[in-house]
């Protein structure tokens, strides 16, 4: 990352101007960015100052998380039982800062700081879910992605993570009635109005199981005839435990599973992955690796993008192009399949590397493709873009504006769709993103054709990406020359007794990284993924937070959605182009 | 029961089984077209090229499980279908395929077809109503408002032909356009029916009622087995009549060169309702508010506007 180490400490030093002992002390990371810890009863006027006041202010909370700190044993100094870390993101300065508040172990308590970022509301849902932390100044603390009778907070440290760590698990009638009368979402209880006009509402559930959902998304609809009154959206349906599952996996075995945290992006989810850990154990990747994972990432963006696209004019009631763009996806995929093996989860990168070499005859594969698209996508613009019947129904609908879309912490395609041309893989370019020549498509409307339009447009970067792949593969090693790459060089193995050894270990228990923690950012086709790892220098990470972009998309919805036709309620949240995968996690 | 009378039950008969094998002929040839439109193959394993496929879906339809949800008002819930399905199937009733070759060659025969196409709304409203299913009440409701704003122009839109013919019998409406078939003199009219027809037959992209992507499939989402068959039966037969009524209307019914006329009647059905496939692979569906004001706004004057002219040249015609 491009940071500039200058002006972060001066803003490191003023905050300690402004707020004196509240500013507890700044930890020494391998991090881009400072990271401080600051008294609980300072976060808001902190968080505040930050979005608010500093010049080129911090407008864009990434993510929000918990940290249960029991079990760690290279501890930083200020931490207690549960540490609440928030992640702020300036787009003026190109830089961040990560703020942590440590908190009590067995009733950890903070301010909650919702009223100042609108997009912390979900996190610190999921942080009350998980961790059982209670936010001061909340309403109400609602679980997000747990059933509401669940007990317990999956994600501390003394929550069981495999359900054989249980006694059998038995339904009754009872407490089969007793777990839907507690998932029962009240609209009353919430404070919205059942009338309107003095007519009863029509109280709508759209989904869990509705074709236009993408997924197991479920929203309450508040219906005054077809208009939308208030919505509410209900997550949590395809939840997996992800993040739990790392602190068991090895920190090799964890990366199939990245591929499914958004099960349409195929490796991508792998890169921010492997970029924290690769940071954490000094590892630099060679180029022609981080060529190939480039390549396969923009692949893999075509991919999901040719799918928004069809699914978006399906979604608006235009049959044909989704099947057309299939086969499109057919021939993307089976140049995956070529070099990878497999077409949706590849599990293809590795530390410090990728899985193997790409195979003979890709090139003439890629080329293929490259060539195969570009008409394929005029015709698209035809069919879909370019049809009035399309305008009509997308055109100046689901509209918000920059400053909305960063304060409900919108990234990627949604945010460049306000005008807003702020990319990582041009912001912060990583994998060698900065030898690339492509633009940043933006809209000027924010509304649901421009966000399409802005998708259309990055297929067409992306085919530029991979042809400049194509053109200038470079020669070399595809894996880093590294004791814990996974597995370690097989040849210098079979000679090297100081590498059979590592093998042996490395191959046995997995390996072992080094005590720190990294994040890892990558602008995803949704928007940003971060994925922040704490490793206690053990086989498995201690703790693997992942911040997926259609969380926080999600989130908007509620006030976004009244106003709008049950119709464009479908074209709105085809627009977001969400996975409920990469929601739940 | 005199012999003509025996004839006519008999003929009835042999038109309703031929309108059932013309609907699953259908089924199957859409689902072909929109697979060749679409590159996939479509339906093709059963039969030669597929084409014994509606057959295997009856029989499937027919066993499968007809089960009426929770809540739902059986007696409605079992009429609905009925509704839907058998009005068209009397609209045919009058529907001239050749000269002479009708059941009923009714005086009022186009206002009794346009009434019957209309009455299937009951069917649905009512199946709406009775699945208890809140997706199907939408759909119900977006029918009911829907054809409102359609049959408000569908019948005015076919006025224009029957002042140039100066009569609602098939026969002589068909007759009548021996020199030139009435599209060229009714351009307007005959796109307004065409629109007006689309709708009427709840195809894309007017099928808001069932639009699947926000409502599921409307008033059809609690129905299965042979109750969803006998809706999904009277959509089809609402396309053939609508085509057919198309043909007789604009098109020459029966009239042209070499074949036999009800093989050139069926050749025009079927070209028309190739159309109505065409469209819905082609088109996205406008929202529910903006047809409905498209109807009103925008259709309706034109209508009017055209039977004004039409009216203005037939009186100016006149001696």
């Amino acid at each position: 990352m491009s940071l500039d180490a200058a002006p972060q400490s001066s803003l490191v030093e003023t905050l300690k101007a402004r707020f004196g002992p509240a500013i507890l002390a700044e930890q020494a990371t391998g991090e881009a960015f400072p990271v401080v810890w600051i008294a609980p009863e300072a976060s808001p006027a902190i968080h505040r100052f930050l979005k608010e006041e500093v010049p080129q202010p911090f407008t864009l909370l990434a993510d929000l998380w918990a940290v249960d700190e029991t079990r760690r044993s290279h501890r930083p100094a200020p931490a207690r039982g549960v540490t609440l870390q928030s992640h702020l993101i300036s787009l003026d300065r190109n830089a961040d800062i990560r703020l942590k508040v440590a908190c009590d172990e067995t009733m950890p308590r903070a301010p909650s700081i919702a009223p100042v970022y609108l997009a912390a509301d979900w996190y610190e849902r999921e942080a009350f879910d998980m961790f059982g932390v209670q936010f001061d100044g909340r309403a109400s603390h609602r679980r997000i992605l747990m059933p509401q009778d669940w007990p317990g907070h999956p994600l501390r440290k003394d929550h069981y993570a495999r359900a054989t760590e249980q006694p059998p698990f038995r339904m009754t009638e009872q407490s089969f009635s007793a777990a839907e009368e507690a998932n029962r979402i009240d609209p009353e209880a919430l404070g919205l109005p059942l009338l309107k006009d003095g007519e009863e509402l029509m109280v709508l559930n759209f989904g869990p199981h509705h074709p236009s959902t993408h997924g197991v998304f479920r929203i309450v609809l508040g219906l005054y005839g077809e208009e939308v009154i208030w919505a509410i959206p209900d997550i949590g349906y395809h939840h997996r435990g992800a993040e739990k599952m790392a602190e068991r996996q090895t920190w090799h075995g964890f990366i199939p599973y990245c591929d499914r945290i958004d099960y349409l992006g195929g490796v991508t989810h792998e890169l921010p992955y492997l970029m924290a850990v690769e940071r954490l154990c000094g590892i630099a990747v060679p180029p022609r690796a981080q060529v190939i994972r480039v390549m396969l990432c923009e692949f893999y963006r075509i991919m999901n993008h040719l799918l928004f696209y069809g699914t978006m004019a399906q979604d608006v009631g235009q049959m044909s192009p989704v099947f057309y763009m299939f086969t499109d996806r057919e021939r993307g995929h089976r140049v995956l399949e070529a070099i990878t093996g497999a077409r949706m989860h590849p599990a293809f990168f590795r530390i410090g590397g990728v899985a193997m070499d790409l195979p003979q005859g890709w090139d003439a594969l890629v080329r293929d493709f490259l060539d195969w698209m570009p008409p394929r996508l005029d015709d698209y613009r035809r069919m879909v873009l370019n049809s009035d019947l399309f305008r009509i129904r997308t055109v100046g609908i689901g509209a918000y504006d920059t400053a909305t879309a960063l304060n409900w912490g919108t990234t990627g395609p949604g945010l460049r769709a306000t005008g807003c041309g702020w990319d990582w893989r041009k912001a912060r370019p990583y994998s060698g993103y900065d030898g690339f020549d492509f633009d940043v498509p933006t809209g000027t409307r924010g509304d649901i054709y421009d966000r399409t339009v802005v998708r259309e447009q990055e297929i067409r970067q992306s085919l530029r990406i991979i042809r400049q792949c194509l053109d200038h593969m470079p020669g070399g090693p595809v894996k880093a020359d590294h004791p814990l790459t996974t597995p370690p060089d097989r040849n210098a193995m079979l000679h090297d007794i100081d590498t059979l050894i590592p093998h042996f270990l490395a191959t046995s228990f997995g390996t072992v990284v080094p005590a720190g923690e990294a994040t890892g950012q990558v602008e995803t086709h949704r928007g940003l993924a971060q994925y922040s790892l704490i490793s206690d220098c053990g086989t498995s990470s201690y703790r693997t937070r992942i911040r997926t972009p259609s969380f926080a998309h999600l989130q908007m919805l509620p006030h976004i959605l009244p106003g709008m036709t049950v119709a464009d309620v479908v074209a709105h949240i085809a627009s977001i182009d969400f996975v409920m995968s990469d929601v739940d996690r | 029961m005199t012999f003509a009378a025996l004839i006519t039950l008999f003929a009835a008969a042999a038109l309703v089984a031929a309108l059932m094998v013309a609907a699953g002929v259908f089924t199957w040839a859409e689902r072909r077209i929109l697979g060749f439109f679409q590159e996939r193959l479509g339906p093709n394993r059963v039969g030669p090229f597929g084409f014994l496929q509606w057959v295997a879906d009856t029989v499937k339809l027919i066993t499968k499980e007809d089960a009426p949800p929770p809540g739902a008002d059986r007696f409605a819930y079992r009429l609905a279908p009925v509704l839907a399905s058998a009005p068209i199937l009397a609209g045919f009733g009058v529907v001239a395929f050749a000269p002479g070759l009708s059941i009923a060659a009714l005086d009022m025969g186009l206002i009794f077809a346009l009434g019957m196409l209309a009455l299937t709304v009951y069917g649905i409203a009512l199946g709406a109503w009775a699945s208890r299913n809140r997706y199907a009440m939408l759909g119900g409701l977006r029918a009911g408002a829907q054809l409102l704003a359609y049959e408000s122009f569908l019948g005015l839109s076919l006025m224009g032909v029957v002042l140039l013919t100066g009569s609602f019998r098939m026969g002589d409406i068909v007759t009548a356009q021996t020199e030139l078939w009435f599209v060229f003199q009714q351009p307007l009219g005959a796109l307004l029916f065409l629109i007006a027809g689309t709708a009427a037959a709840h195809r894309l992209p007017f099928d808001l009622q069932e639009s699947e992507q926000d409502l599921v499939a409307g008033f059809m989402t609690e129905y299965s087995g042979m109750s969803f068959a006998l809706f999904f039966l009277g959509e089809y037969l609402a396309i053939l009549l609508v085509a057919a009524l198309a043909t007789t209307l604009f098109f020459g019914g029966w009239l042209g060169p070499w074949l036999p006329a009800p093989v050139w009647f069926g050749l025009k059905v079927g070209v028309i309702c190739f159309g109505f496939i065409w469209l819905r692979a082609a088109l996205p569906r406008p929202r529910y508010d903006q047809l409905i004001g498209f109807a009103w706004k925008v259709a309706l004057p034109l209508a009017l506007l055209n039977l004004l002219i039409t009216g203005a040249i037939v009186v100016g015609g006149q001696p």
